[in-house]
């Protein structure tokens, strides 16, 4: 018998200011290890996380957005992204980075990590969610 | 903690592990390589350098399984698998290898 759980990582922050961003990266990273089954969503203010050009030289802070193309090799695949937030901060899928993974079972072809979702679908995703983990 | 490398000191933490990443030559990892007890040789090297691009690119030290991927597929499969990975580096090729590389601990590593 499987004991997979569907794993749902919410981000509803900006990515400096606080801590929650870069927490919420690592625990996903440490968590991938299990072999759970993994998806990320970001809402809100969160999606700036996944922002090209992060320049953080003023606030001190490292700039940790290249890890997040690192989720690929974690087998970490599926990444939502609300749309109605996106909109609302006037931001579209060009302005996020283009997070990609390999699949083991297409012969290894490279395909896009990265879902813009509604929020009636971001609800859905969540009601399918066995654990959600809020940062 | 801190390390004698050709008349320098340089700070490392309680493991072991670099304070400073940018101190980084040759001549420090073969220092903590030997104090390891381990030999580098060209395969060290090859994997010790690809860490040490890894996190150039990503800013993390990969996790064993990750890096064990990654390495198959640059390096060959061959090269790619626990045992020849660990054969190099007997206590960990992600824990120990990072610590030669100049990187911090792998994220998840305890």
């Amino acid at each position: 018998m499987s004991d997979v759980k569907k794993f749902l990582y919410v981000n509803r922050k900006a990515p400096y200011g606080t801590i929650y961003a870069l927490e919420s990266l690592e625990v996903v990273l440490i968590g991938a290890a299990f072999e759970q089954d993994v998806a990320l969503a970001f809402l809100d203010d969160g999606v700036f996380q996944l922002t090209k050009g992060q320049d953080t030289g003023e606030v001190g802070m490292k700039n940790f957005s290249p890890t997040y193309k690192a989720l690929g090799d974690y087998d970490v695949n599926k990444i939502y992204v609300e749309k109605e937030s996106l909109d609302a901060r006037g931001l579209t899928l060009d302005d996020l980075l283009p997070l990609t993974y390999e699949d083991e079972d297409d012969d290894w072809a490279e395909k896009d990590s990265i879902k813009v979702v509604s929020a009636a679908e971001m609800a859905e995703i969540m009601e399918q969610s066995d654990v959600i983990l809020s940062f | 903690m801190a390390l004698e490398v050709g008349g320098k000191t340089v700070e490392t933490d309680e493991e072991g592990y670099l304070e400073n990443r940018d101190e980084w030559n040759m001549d420090i990892a073969k220092a903590i390589a030997e104090a390891e007890n381990l030999d580098m040789t060209d395969n060290h090297w090859e994997v010790v350098n690809f860490l040490r691009e890894y996190y150039d690119e990503y800013q993390i030290a990969p996790a064993v399984r990750v890096l064990t991927k990654a390495i198959g597929k640059k390096l060959g499969k061959d090269k790619g698998n626990s045992k020849y990975l660990y054969e190099l580096f007997p206590y960990g090729p992600a824990k120990q290898a990072c610590k030669i590389a100049g990187l911090p601990k792998p994220t998840g590593c305890v």
